[in-house]
């Protein structure tokens, strides 16, 4: 009876997701927890919020995102076997600002300025959600801190300038292994300092609740979007949905309205860095085990002692030691599979990506192309897969370049 | 039959608490200053064990967990400091201090059932707000140990009896919103503020975070049944040494026992 069959009834009133989620902050935190979980119950149902929502998702994000039929992907899928499935791609990362995470912070920014926050703080890894956060406190005239981790800070250089140039303080953090759960340590320590004034932005499906079921709400349109217009493609639901994992917001977007549709495999790819075994990599739920941290319970990448471990990954949005709690369920009750990718192995098929179809993929969802092609190739040609692909890869290009080695700074062009 | 914080509180003076973190730089060394802290005044001892995201503590705390980590510590091995610590002293409360994930990753059981044994008195979690601190609190009570919640500025007045019911030993009152050693003591009362959690509760209150000298100490002692000091504590340990944090332990429990 605990099985996932319907997807309004979980998490429950807790925030639990089975055993995973919960509320594990401070006691300072609790109250303003608690205020943003009512603030929010009353936000969802009322259709002048929903109104104002929709308004921005349309013409100032620019959605619905298309679903696209990856033709020569799919061909290239199928050389090695014969036959292939068609892979679609749904198309986020063209909406606003090149990534899913807009979706997310034009919910919860509307949602801060009818609590009457003026203070946004956000956490950021690739930057993505750093640049959707100032973007929509720039459009809704809001104060907006990004909390970045210094190794992110310099390998994301393009998305930090992005971020001031709309406004944004970003504060480098250093402390720890100076990444995304550094960042977040950090964030989290502002709002329990500024908590009366200051509305805390969480960039994924982690957090106290209600920050995983909010976020898994504000990016569920790209599933129920994906829904329709593979219907309308093709007349039948897709076999399988693939979508990378950091901390899971983009695959619970996309995975959310299939949830039910027990017939769709939810695969969702995780970040194995130099390889599972290897010990360097971000792949929670392959080589993690259950744990508390940043807020909820869920899979996490710790020692025999309980203190975390380091994540390892060439996609800064995908480094992060943990995963969404709603994840940690769907893997336990075999609802979803998560599978991982190297550095390597994305690394090749953003090249492919980008010759083939003429899109450069971020690195995060460059993880899910390859797992993709092997689903395709297991499928067959009357099979149908939709990838999320989440970003675009104009970020990344100097970590790329360099992973090639190829000089691109500026000035040694002339 | 009165456990040790019932006895420390019995005295009638406002009791000094001292933070330290377990294994900061080095077992051996701490265990040298936590042996000595009730020589020093201390009433209670606030025993910290480290974590890799503090998100509660100030950089001075944090560098402290990083310095005990980097040395070996774990949790288990700062309960064998208090195991060590009950072979000489057997009347100063130890409060074990930290963060969920290591605890839970022990299992609460066996955490209570080790830390129990050692002479652990009670643990402050501070990332198990009531809402999540019910297994842990079940099997410390099966122990007689004590899980002291925190209250907090933001804890209004509807929350306030939730939060402190749960309490047993005291209740530790957070006297400003931010990190451990983040900002300044606001300075001023906290009259108004530890009357408001005494109203909702019987247990004695002890006030913590941004108390750093002497004199706010004993400010702070006027109105409250405590004093929680561990940034400035910790802070001395590491720049000046034992003694000077040890002579910075005896002004500081000095000024709270004579503050009233």
């Amino acid at each position: 009876m605990d099985k996932p069959t319907t997807n309004e009834t979980w998490p429950d009133e807790r925030g639990r997701f089975g055993d995973y989620g919960g509320r594990f902050v401070a006691e300072t935190l609790m109250p303003p927890i608690l205020e943003l979980e009512a603030a929010y119950a009353e936000a969802k149902v009322d259709p002048a919020f929903q109104a104002e929502l929709d308004y921005f998702m349309t013409h100032y994000v620019g959605r619905p995102s298309p679903l696209y039929f990856a033709e020569r992907l799919t061909e290239h899928a199928a050389k090695e076997t014969g036959s292939a499935a068609k892979i679609y791609f749904k198309r986020d990362e063209l909406n606003h600002t090149g990534a899913h995470k807009i979706n997310n912070c034009m919910g919860q920014l509307l949602l801060a300025k009818r609590m009457g926050k003026k203070r946004i703080i956000a956490e950021t890894g690739a930057g993505q959600h750093g640049v959707a956060t100032a973007t929509v406190a720039a459009r809704l005239g809001m104060e907006c801190i990004v909390y970045m981790g210094a190794t992110d800070i310099v390998r994301q250089k393009p998305n930090v300038f992005r971020m001031r140039l709309l406004g944004a303080e970003v504060r480098a953090v250093h402390s720890g292994t100076a990444t995304l759960k550094d960042a977040m340590n950090e964030a989290l320590r502002d709002w329990v300092t500024n908590v009366a004034e200051t509305f805390y932005c969480i960039g994924t499906v982690a957090g106290p609740h209600p920050y995983p079921v909010m976020v898994r709400d504000f990016q569920a349109v790209i599933g129920h979007e994906a829904k329709a217009q593979i219907m309308e493609a093709e007349g039948r639901l897709p076999d399988a949905l693939v979508a990378c994992i950091g901390g899971g917001s983009n695959a619970m977007g996309l995975f959310h309205a299939f949830v039910p549709d027990t017939n769709v495999r939810l695969i969702g790819v995780e970040a194995a860095g130099r390889g599972v075994k290897s010990g360097l990599h971000a792949a929670s739920l392959t080589g993690g085990t259950p744990g508390i941290l940043h807020g909820n319970r869920t899979y996490l990448l710790q020692d025999e002692n309980g203190q975390i471990a380091d994540a390892h990954s060439i996609s800064a949005g995908l480094d992060y030691p943990g995963i969404g709690p709603e994840h940690a369920w769907l893997h336990d009750k075999g609802r979803a599979e998560y599978v991982s990718a190297t550095d390597d192995e994305a690394l090749e098929h953003f090249q492919l990506c980008a010759k083939l179809e003429g899109i450069l993929p971020a690195l995060e969802p460059s993880h899910a192309i390859p797992r993709t092609l092997d689903i395709a190739k297991e499928l067959g040609s009357d099979g149908l897969i939709i990838m999320n692909m989440c970003g675009r890869g104009d970020k990344d290009v100097f970590t790329i370049a360099d992973a090639l080695g190829e000089d691109i700074a500026a000035g040694t062009d002339g | 039959m009165s456990t040790r914080i019932e006895q420390i509180f019995a005295k009638g003076r406002p009791a000094f608490v001292a933070y330290i973190m377990g294994g900061d730089p080095d077992l051996a060394t701490a265990q040298d200053v936590m042996n000595a802290l009730p020589g020093a005044g201390v009433d209670i001892i606030e025993l910290g064990f480290p974590f890799t995201d503090p998100m509660a503590d100030g950089p001075v705390i944090e560098d402290a967990g990083i310095r005990a980590r980097k040395a070996g510590t774990t949790l288990a091995s700062v309960i064998g400091m208090a195991r060590t610590f009950r072979e000489t002293d057997q009347s100063t409360p130890i409060i074990l201090m930290g963060y969920a994930n290591p605890v839970y990753h022990m299992g609460y059981e066996a955490f209570s059932e080790l830390a129990s044994k050692a002479g652990v008195d009670g643990a402050i979690i501070v990332d198990l707000p009531p809402e999540e601190d019910g297994p842990l609190r079940e099997a410390m009570d099966s122990k007689g140990m004590s899980l002291i919640r925190l209250a907090t500025p933001t804890t209004d007045a509807k929350r306030l009896p939730k939060v402190v019911s749960g309490s047993s030993g005291f209740v530790y009152y957070v006297s400003m919103n931010g990190v451990t050693g983040g900002a300044l003591a606001s300075g001023g009362s906290v009259r108004e503020q530890v009357a408001r959690v005494k109203h909702a509760s019987k247990l004695p209150v002890v006030v913590g975070f941004g108390v750093r000298t002497p004199e706010r100490a004993a400010e702070i002692a006027r109105d409250a049944d405590g004093v929680v000091v561990g940034t400035a504590i910790v802070q001395a340990l590491h720049q000046d040494g034992k003694d000077a944090a040890l002579a910075l332990v005896r002004s500081l429990s000095d000024a709270t026992h004579t503050a009233k």
